[in-house]
């Protein structure tokens, strides 16, 4: 029992470290000051380039789709050493993480050959349009219409929360293709470019201030049936499909927020009373509740590597850590604007970020316990599919869309 | 990374599970708990003896398999799963591990044959009543080679044979004492507690002969503490066993029982439940494993790991237990269902090497020695 890699790991992980560190001197956001949004993309863009270069865009992927033919595991060890650094590439992480492995999946040969590369590339971006403002959590609530016109679709409706669509030049979409039949039987699933006539995105402004999401408005866009991805009415098994590559995506610790040790430090400096939180019984067992739950989560994703290491892909029960990291952010966040008294609510003089700020983590957190899977329907996956409890009964499952309140 | 227990483990795990569900089962508990006039299930203790449980991680020079911790965590995990009532915590997370730590090699070729034998039966005596040690308020005095004074409560103080205790020197420091208790001088009271399954006692020592472990002016206190790190480490796989079993049994129950038409597994109010637990038994288990691989490879952090661990397992044993009642609703709460059995256990392993704010001030001061 233990935390090393195995040799192959080991040299794949010096390997990559090595070229992180010269790409870092280059791409690395640190190395560029306060640079605007269009300016990181920029950066990005060419950082994705360097990186498709070596394959690192889908390690995964064999060669000549441009991946390097690696493990998961390799992946997973590129991303590990990735994160060492500050590099633009949040804009790629849903266009590589979602639509693209879709792509691969369902579009024609052809389509691929015209698609695939560009994106790993960073030169086109694409998003995923699924939410809509009738459909979060139950996705086959969806009402976007897709009505056939000879060899088109026509599209009408509304999408929400996708993310970065402003930035996007694809999208993979699912529609409402027969509202006559039950709501899982009715659904398409396509591409669409988001340069069409009729395509209309508006960034939303999130509570914390964020806006990476958007709304995006179909009037009457026009795709071809070419740009259909799976049977007519088939789209929930794309649908399905996609949300099992969100699945390992979303494994890995995620958040925000200041680090423990960050928090210590934090709270080992005198405070304005002239005494040190540390010095509090109480403090000293909120530090240590919060240890054992982040130890719990990362000695939980060690276990979940050595199965990754050994060939087994993470079942549902990778959901867990989202669930926890979510709510402990939000937690550990409140305490430590307790810990400061009525300045608790006060942002300091110097621009804060909400990668690295207690109090701008503690309000993102009421965000990240609704995005990519509420703790509700966490909890339902936990229950239904690790632990084999019956799924909640379904009212409206053989009821036909169209009759559906 | 191959954080995980190797084949050989599992197939061990996987062969001790077959002998406490065949010779082991709740049965076997109940009986003990059922019988005022009983500490334990000796015709089980026998048949783990001879199958060399005993002296699992005891080296070969001293008659043991020379096995490690890592095959004495599959079996703790397994124990805790099954209740069995039985003195091996004491005997061997505990007693053995002292003389393991602290004894010099005359000692350890003494006593640690005769663990591995069977022949003792052993416990680590450090409490004085109401509160937790601490180096500097010892009562119980060690001089002239002889104990004054008074333990309580001991874990198997009825049945154990020999203990190693905490006592304080001619000089008022800490120090570690091997003794027999079956000599004059000592004088053993059994304790009522809320887990009869695994008894308690005080031993009353009148002059008692013992013999310091280790060498005067040594740090007896700091090794207690390692004493209780690498036993926090297996009385943890414990309670993550003893958690297990109680999700399975809520699982079993809330598939089972209907009530408004459904059977109760299907309302979210008892699905989220059972899938919290869920969350906190596997954040447990993985922080055990930290904690095995800690012990397993000497590591330095040990005491953080340990820690971590114990602080986990608590939590996660004692929500596991007190839901696992919740979902049987009323039939939980009687004497026939085994619920109970589960939630003692819970209790007594969440207090018997100190509580979880005890383990909560380690984990703090551990981690933050470790922030520059």
């Amino acid at each position: 029992m233990d935390f090393e890699d195995t040799p192959e790991e080991a040299a794949f992980r010096h390997e990559v470290t090595a070229w992180l560190a010269e790409q870092a001197a280059e791409y690395d956001l640190s190395r560029h000051g306060d640079i605007t949004m269009e300016q990181q993309l920029a950066l990005g863009r060419a950082f994705q380039a360097r990186k498709a270069e070596r394959g690192y865009a889908k390690v995964t992927w064999p060669k000549k789709l441009g991946g390097m033919g690696g493990t998961p595991m390799q992946a997973v060890i590129y991303d590990q050493e990735e994160e060492q650094y500050d590099l633009p590439t949040v804009f790629f992480a849903i266009s590589l993480g979602m639509p693209i492995p879709v792509m691969r999946r369902f579009a024609t040969e052809e389509q691929q050959q015209r698609y695939l590369a560009p994106a790993l590339r960073g030169e086109e971006i694409w998003c995923q349009l699924f939410s809509e403002p009738s459909a979060g959590s139950d996705l086959g609530g969806i009402r976007l219409r897709a009505t056939r016109d000879g060899e088109d679709w026509v599209l009408n409706g509304q999408k929400i929360w996708t993310s970065w669509a402003h930035i996007s030049d694809f999208g993979v979409i699912i529609t409402r293709t027969d509202p006559s039949v039950p709501k899982h039987r009715g659904m398409t699933y396509f591409f669409v470019d988001m340069k069409s006539p009729g395509v209309e995105v508006r960034p939303i402004k999130q509570a914390a201030g964020g806006g990476e999401f958007c709304e995006v408005f179909f009037t009457d866009v026009r795709i071809p049936d070419t740009a259909r991805l799976g049977e007519v009415n088939g789209g929930w098994q794309v649908a399905i499909a996609t949300l099992m590559e969100e699945r390992f995506a979303v494994t890995e610790a995620a958040g925000g927020g200041a680090s423990l040790e960050d928090t210590v430090r934090f709270l080992r400096s005198e405070f304005d009373d002239g005494e040190s939180a540390m010095n509090d019984p109480r403090v000293r067992d909120k530090i240590a509740d919060w240890y054992v739950a982040e130890s719990g989560i990362n000695n939980f994703y060690a276990r979940l590597l050595t199965g990754l290491s050994q060939g087994q892909l993470p079942g549902p029960e990778a959901a867990l850590s989202k669930l926890v990291i979510a709510s402990k952010l939000q937690q550990q966040s409140s305490s430590l604007m307790d810990i400061c008294g009525p300045a608790g609510a006060v942002y300091p003089d110097h621009s804060v970020s909400r990668a690295t700020d207690h109090r701008m983590a503690w309000l993102e957190a009421a965000g990240y316990r609704i995005a990519g899977g509420t703790d509700e329907i966490l909890r339902n996956t936990i229950a239904e599919r690790v632990l084999g409890l019956p799924g909640d009964i379904r009212v409206d499952k053989d009821v036909p869309f169209e009759k559906l309140a | 990374m191959n954080f995980d227990f190797s084949d050989e483990q599992r197939a061990l795990q996987s062969e001790v599970q077959r002998f406490l569900s065949d010779r082991a089962d709740l049965s076997v508990a109940r009986a003990v708990l059922d019988d005022d006039g009983a500490h334990f299930a000796e015709p089980v203790w026998r048949e783990m003896l001879e199958l060399g449980w005993a002296g699992m991680a005891i080296p070969d020079q001293y008659g043991g398999v020379g096995l490690g911790y890592l095959e004495l965590c599959v079996l703790a995990e397994e124990l805790g799963r099954s209740l069995a009532p039985v003195p091996f915590s004491s005997t061997i997370y505990l007693f053995t591990e002292a003389i393991l730590r602290v004894a010099n090699e005359n000692v350890r070729a003494q006593t640690l044959p005769a663990v591995a034998a069977g022949e003792i039966i052993g416990t680590l005596a450090f409490a004085e009543g109401i509160g937790f040690p601490r180096p500097n308020r010892i009562k119980l005095r060690f001089e002239n080679g002889r104990l004054h004074g008074e333990k309580w409560p001991v874990a198997d103080a009825m049945i154990a044979n020999h203990a190693v205790v905490l006592a304080a020197d001619e000089n008022d420091e800490p120090c570690l004492c091997l003794l027999s208790l079956t000599q004059e001088g000592v004088e053993r009271r059994p304790l009522q507690s809320v887990d009869p399954t695994r008894g308690q006692g005080a031993l009353v020592f009148n002059g008692a002969e013992a013999q310091r472990l280790g060498e005067a002016g040594e740090s007896a206190w700091k090794v207690f503490q390692q004493i209780l790190d690498a036993a926090a480490v297996l009385f943890a796989f414990e309670q993550v066993g003893g958690a297990a079993s109680c999700l399975e049994q809520a699982i079993e129950f809330a598939s089972e029982r209907t009530a408004f038409g459904r059977t109760i597994g299907s309302f979210q109010a008892i699905k989220h439940k059972l899938a919290d637990i869920y969350v906190g038994n596997q954040l447990a288990v993985s922080n055990a494993y930290y904690g095995a691989w800690a012990l397993a490879s000497g590591s330095e952090e040990l005491s953080l790991a340990a820690s971590v661990a114990r602080v986990s397992a608590i939590q996660a044993f004692e929500a596991a237990a007190s839901e696992n009642i919740q979902v049987h609703g009323g039939m939980g709460f009687t004497w026939e269902a085994d619920c109970h059995l589960y939630l003692r256990r819970s209790r007594a392993l969440a207090l018997v090497i100190g509580d979880a704010s005890l383990w909560k001030s380690q984990v703090a001061n551990e981690f933050e020695r470790r922030v520059a």
